[in-house]
């Protein structure tokens, strides 16, 4: 049944229980992006010391895939270097892309979410996260501010 | 599927519409989202295929067969469509490729012509996105301020201020005829007689409205209304704007170049006379023919059973959705509204629901439906999407909820 490729358990229980779903007090960058085409939104905090990723933490409302995919974001990038971060949501967009076969130990649970590349227009939804993170590092490493959230 | 429905014979319809055989896996494909298109008809699809196996050409210019041909049918066409509306002659019938072509032509032609600063432009909260950037557009340009007849919780117009925002210094109101989000019909008649009676003009974006409901617009006395062919069986590109003549007179082309011309020389041009002033280019002729073609099918089934199709099947919908448990944005009874139904099912997000449903064969739209503002007044992103047409059958209404209750077993164990 095509839909378990998309609706895998492990999605579904990261958007019933949300990992790292709430604001972050001590955040050094945060970003807000929207996707208009279906209203998910996304808020990502983080806080970054020296080139570490600390903590990450999400705010959003969405479908089970743009809300899914912040969760799993948040497990797999806390604690990893700067760049290590950005070098996977580099791979993910990879793996949504079709480009990059995943690597299961890295990606942990992020593996369940290649099925949504069957579902093109779901993808900007698994995406979404990974942007608002990238923007979120972008910013902070160019100014030392809080990112420019986008609105 | 035997009987009638409103006086339809939907099943003989069905057999008219090549696509509707198509199957999604192995699912029958249930189409729920004219709102967004409708289906083409075989007589529509070989009306524009005959138009270039053996009538194409340039219209307007052509001394030749062909030529003469081509223009008799692409005026036809406007004819049928100046019938169809109630308008008094197909120079009341501008050919464009749809309302939002129709739309920016009066915000264009007639409001950057007219509108000054302080002037103001009435639109609502439900209108549709082509209803209202092409406003923002002109505003901008113009130095005219926007305002915006605000909406109650049933998802109908709140007229109790409209003393206070329909003013001498409102120079046009821009109404829908029927929401595409909220299936609302509007009380047009008695908006268009508010806004005269302060010197206002009224268009009206029909671009639901026509396809669903017989339209008089002599009797509306309306100013200005736009349609779009793709909305009512009729292909895309297609459609138009229906004006009075003094209206149409006095505003200015949008589009400048060939065929909208009289004379050109190097630093003026004279144009042509109304409606071809605003026919610049080649037109999308052989799909005005298709538009047509549609019409005449339309007229064959009769608009009044095409809406009273739209409203049984509507009313059996609401029911079964609200049985269901959704929770329905818009009036609750079919009488009150169109066919296009935007609902949330539990708390399954639209975009998961139309995935769902999808794979049970049954296509409906997930989104803000180019309504933003209809979206925010009801605090929602967006909305799942069911709309009805006259191809449309209780059953496949019950194969709508049959599939959301498989969406429910999915986010609730």
């Amino acid at each position: 049944m095509a839909l378990d490729d998309i609706y895998k358990e492990v999605i579904l229980d990261h958007y019933k229980s949300p990992r790292n779903k709430r604001e972050l007090g001590d955040a050094t960058v945060s970003c807000t992006r929207n996707n208009p085409l279906c209203g998910d939104e996304i808020t990502v905090y983080a806080h970054v010391e020296g080139d570490q990723v600390v903590e990450v933490s999400f705010q959003g409302a969405g479908c089970s895939i743009s809300q899914s995919s912040a969760s799993m974001m948040t497990e797999a990038v806390t604690g990893t270097s700067v760049a290590g971060a950005k070098d996977m949501a580099a791979r993910f967009r990879g793996m949504m892309a079709g480009e990059v076969e995943p690597d299961e130990d890295a990606f942990g649970d992020l593996v369940a979410l290649k099925g949504v590349v069957q579902y093109p227009i779901r993808i900007k939804c698994a995406v979404l996260a990974w942007d608002v993170l990238q923007e979120a590092l972008d910013g902070g490493e160019a100014s030392g501010e809080h990112a420019h959230a986008l609105s | 599927m035997t009987g009638t429905v409103g006086g339809l014979d939907v099943e003989a319809i069905r057999a008219d519409f090549p696509i509707l055989s198509r199957t999604v896996g192995d699912m029958p494909l249930v189409y729920l989202d004219s709102a967004a298109t409708s289906q083409k008809p075989i007589q529509v699809i070989e009306a524009e295929a005959d138009f270039y196996a053996q009538h194409n050409a340039n219209t307007h210019r052509g001394i030749h067969m062909l030529g003469e041909e081509a223009t008799e049918r692409y005026e036809g066409a406007r004819a049928t469509v100046a019938r169809f509306l109630g308008a008094p002659s197909p120079e009341s019938i501008v050919f464009t490729r749809g309302v939002t072509e129709s739309i920016n032509l009066v915000a264009q032609g007639w409001g950057r012509t007219f509108l000054r600063e302080g002037d103001e432009i009435l639109l609502s909260e439900m209108e549709h996105h082509s209803n209202i950037v092409p406003w923002q557009m002109t505003a901008a340009i113009t130095g005219a301020t926007l305002r915006y007849l605000p909406l109650t919780d049933d998802g109908q117009l709140d007229l109790s201020d409209l003393g206070s925002l329909l003013t001498e210094r409102t120079k046009i109101l821009s109404i829908t005829g029927m929401s595409n989000a909220l299936g609302t019909i509007t009380p047009l008649r008695q908006l268009i007689e508010a806004a005269h009676a302060v010197g206002a003009i009224v268009n009206v974006d029909a671009a639901q409205l026509a396809p669903h409901q017989a339209i008089d617009v002599t009797a509306l006395d309306v100013d200005l209304l736009g349609f779009s062919g793709h909305k009512m069986l009729g292909p895309t590109a297609s459609g138009g704007l229906y004006g009075k003549p003094e209206i149409l007179e006095a505003m200015n082309p949008m589009m400048g170049g060939g065929e909208m011309i009289h004379e050109v020389f190097k630093d003026h041009s004279t144009y042509k006379e109304v409606p071809y002033k605003f026919e610049g280019g080649t037109m999308p002729v052989a799909q005005e023919v298709g538009l047509g073609a549609a019409i005449d099918y339309l007229e064959a089934l009769g608009m009044d059973k095409v809406r009273a199709h739209e409203e049984e099947i509507t009313a059996y919908a609401l029911d079964r959705l609200l049985d269901a448990g959704a929770t329905i944005y818009g009036p609750k009874d079919a009488s009150a509204r169109g066919g296009a139904v935007s609902f949330w099912f539990k708390n399954v997000h639209p975009h998961d629901l139309a995935t769902i449903v999808n794979e049970q064969g049954v296509a409906i739209r997930a989104g803000h439906h180019c309504a933003q503002l209809v979206m925010r007044r009801f605090g929602t992103p967006a909305t799942a999407r069911a709309s009805f047409y006259v191809y449309n059958t209780a059953e496949e209404v019950d194969i709508l909820v049959a599939a959301l209750a498989k969406a429910e077993a999915i986010f609730t164990t």
